[in-house]
């Protein structure tokens, strides 16, 4: 019997903790397969952020650290220049990126450091509950806009991929989505192509992953996904915002 | 025979990182601690080490963190408002027992202060500063030279424990100029970090550097050994400098306070008072052995500080009411003069002692 469907050798054999229908696990699952493919499972050092995806480290089968929130791209900033030959990824939420953590993206971003980070945009907050974050659609509820997002009142969403194609750092960024299958392929593609992008020293690689909080949004895993595909993809538009040498989209 | 050579005590400090192995450092403009910072902007690259102007003080000690895990000996460096910036990740270093060496130049608080010498941030040093139950060893060097030794100390205390080590210096050490002498020795060969997240590579299992312990017993379990670790640390590394220890009178104080109560004590035993010094190295763990080797004889201890008395309250613990224990300080950045101590030890040894 020929054996087509494994788990990847980057994923330890240990149950994700997410909750039904989230696109946590599948992304877990691409950045892994993008991670054996490209044979660097042994100087991988990945970096988990604050937020759903906190265990991480548990479910890599690769070094990896912890680190407070916000602050992955320092942290990461500090093992590829103490360790330069290291294949660095971070694993961030939009609380935890977009929010508390701006700086530090934006600043490694610009200083064009070697890493990859792999960005999980879900609209929401959603380890503390479902508040609203930066990235929260104008209208959407949450437990901190209960009336809806209103931009007069509450600011409005930020466009991380667009934001940060326009610095000269970055050599790569491109948003995708992961709700159906030719998404989920495509997503793959993406994030194999930031890795390459590191391991080829070419500067600064991000894949937002337009990704569904079902839990969080009140809905079923079915709703959250059309729900990404009707509300969240004419905002966050997909696409390559920045590839090696051919500067912004 | 290291030559003497004329160094600003930041670019002291700098350099004797350097020799110690420091290959990484991260930091970001604060005075009174600039030339350290610029120093490494200098010379870290001809040592294939790595400079940063971090873009915060908070990205800087997440940059120690990251390369600390990575098996790198790193460190940071910053004045007052920016050590509060840095605290969450000293917290988060103490917490994942990752090395790391935290330079602070104190200047005069609270809020944006002031840019002149203070001592100050002595709780926040001591106490650990940031969240949770965890503390950073602090040694208080009171010249440059012992500057440049506790520096280099630092780096391998830090590597033995697992653990953030703070040199707690202030604007005047770092901005004064003395003569220093390097060590001849080369510094010891890196140890093996087998913790460190360098890749799985011969390995073959992950290393995680992680402070969470989701459920409550876990956490106090990593929580019990991190407090074997500090009463080894406690038992191991404590350091201080007694003088004249069969004086009736001790002054105690700790880097730039203790190079004013050396002028006191000069005068004092001019004037035929016995007065001696306890002078702390290690602020923590404070050296209570001190002050137990004099407690019996001493009349009176008089605190000397750059604060409004924060080492004091150590000072009262370890002297358990065995004998008076006297405050004089100023703050904000105001020095204590010689005349000043003079005066307060007059009235304390003429039965005039005011407040405890
Ligand atoms: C300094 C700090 N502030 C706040 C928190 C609480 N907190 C934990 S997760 C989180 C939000 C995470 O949201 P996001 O990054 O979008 O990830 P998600 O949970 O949606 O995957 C917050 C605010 C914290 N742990 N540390
Ligand atoms: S709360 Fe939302 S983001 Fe977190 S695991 Fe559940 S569905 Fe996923």
């Amino acid at each position: 019997m020929q054996r087509i469907f494994t788990r990847p050798q980057a994923l330890t054999d240990v149950p994700f903790h997410y909750c039904p229908g989230c696109p946590h696990g599948i992304v877990h699952r691409l950045v892994a397969e993008c991670i054996d493919e490209l044979g660097v499972r042994e100087r991988t050092v990945g970096i988990a952020p604050v937020g759903c995806a906190v265990f991480a480290y548990n479910y890599f089968n690769c070094d990896m650290i912890q680190a407070a929130h916000g602050r992955a791209p320092a942290v990461a900033t500090g093992v590829k220049r103490a360790q330069p030959d290291a294949v660095v990824f971070t694993y961030q939420g939009d609380g935890d990126l977009a929010a508390i953590g701006t700086a530090e993206i934006i600043h490694a971003a610009t200083r064009g450091e070697r890493i990859t980070v792999v960005f999980i945009n879900n609209a929401i907050y959603g380890m503390t509950g479902g508040q609203m974050a930066p990235t929260t659609l104008v209208g959407q509820e949450t437990t901190t806009t209960p009336r809806g997002r209103d931009a007069s009142y509450h600011g409005h969403p930020v466009r991380v991929s667009e934001m940060l194609a326009l610095l000269d750092g970055t050599a790569y960024v491109a948003r995708v989505s992961v709700h159906g299958p030719g998404h989920v392929n495509r997503a793959k593609r993406a994030l194999r192509k930031a890795f390459e992008v590191q391991i080829h020293n070419l500067g600064f690689s991000l894949v937002e992953v337009v990704s569904a909080c079902p839990t969080n949004w009140g809905m079923t895993p079915v709703e959250a996904l059309r729900w990404v595909e009707q509300n969240m993809l004419p905002y966050y538009r997909l696409g390559e915002f920045k590839t090696p040498g051919q500067g912004e989209a | 025979m290291a030559e003497l050579v004329l160094m600003k005590g930041n670019e002291a400090i700098a350099e004797a990182a350097i020799r110690a192995g420091c290959r990484f450092y991260a930091g970001y403009p604060i005075t009174p601690q600039n030339e350290l910072c610029e120093y490494m902007a200098r010379r870290m690259p001809e040592v294939g080490g790595t400079f940063i102007q971090s873009e915060s003080e908070i990205a800087a000690i997440n940059m120690v963190y990251g390369a600390g895990s990575a098996g790198a000996r790193a460190m940071t460096s910053s004045s007052s408002p920016g050590i509060s910036l840095k605290q969450e990740g000293i917290s988060y270093l103490a917490g994942a027992e990752v090395p790391g060496v935290i330079v602070n130049m104190v200047r005069g608080g609270p809020g944006l202060g002031s840019i002149q010498p203070a001592q100050s941030d002595y709780f926040q040093a001591t106490r650990g500063g940031g969240h949770g139950d965890y503390r950073t060893v602090v040694l208080g060097p009171g010249s440059i030279q012992e500057a440049v030794e506790l520096t280099m100390l630092a780096f391998d205390i830090a590597d033995r424990y697992r653990n953030p080590v703070v040199v707690l210096g202030d604007g005047m050490l770092g901005q004064m100029m003395e003569p220093v002498r390097f060590p001849d020795t080369p510094p010891p060969s890196p140890q093996p970090k087998p913790w460190a997240t360098t890749g799985t590579r011969g390995r073959g299992h992950p290393n995680i550097i992680n402070s969470l312990y989701i459920e409550a017993e876990a956490c106090e379990r990593h929580n019990q050994r991190l407090q074997e670790k500090y009463r080894r640390i406690e038992r191991e590394e404590v350091r201080y400098e007694l003088v004249d220890p069969e004086a009736e009178y001790f002054l105690v104080a700790y880097g730039t306070g203790s190079r004013i109560c050396r002028a006191v004590i000069a005068r004092a035993q001019a004037e035929g008072l016995r007065v001696g010094m306890v002078r702390p190295i290690t602020l923590w763990p404070f050296p209570q052995v001190a002050i137990e080797q004099v407690v019996e004889r001493a009349r009176a201890f008089l605190a000397v500080e750059m604060s409004a008395g924060q080492m004091v309250e150590d000072v009262r613990l370890a002297v358990a009411g065995r004998c008076p224990v006297y405050f004089f300080g100023r703050t904000g950045g105001a020095v204590p003069t010689p005349q000043e101590v003079m005066s307060r030890l007059k009235m304390i040894v003429e039965g005039r002692g005011g407040e405890l």
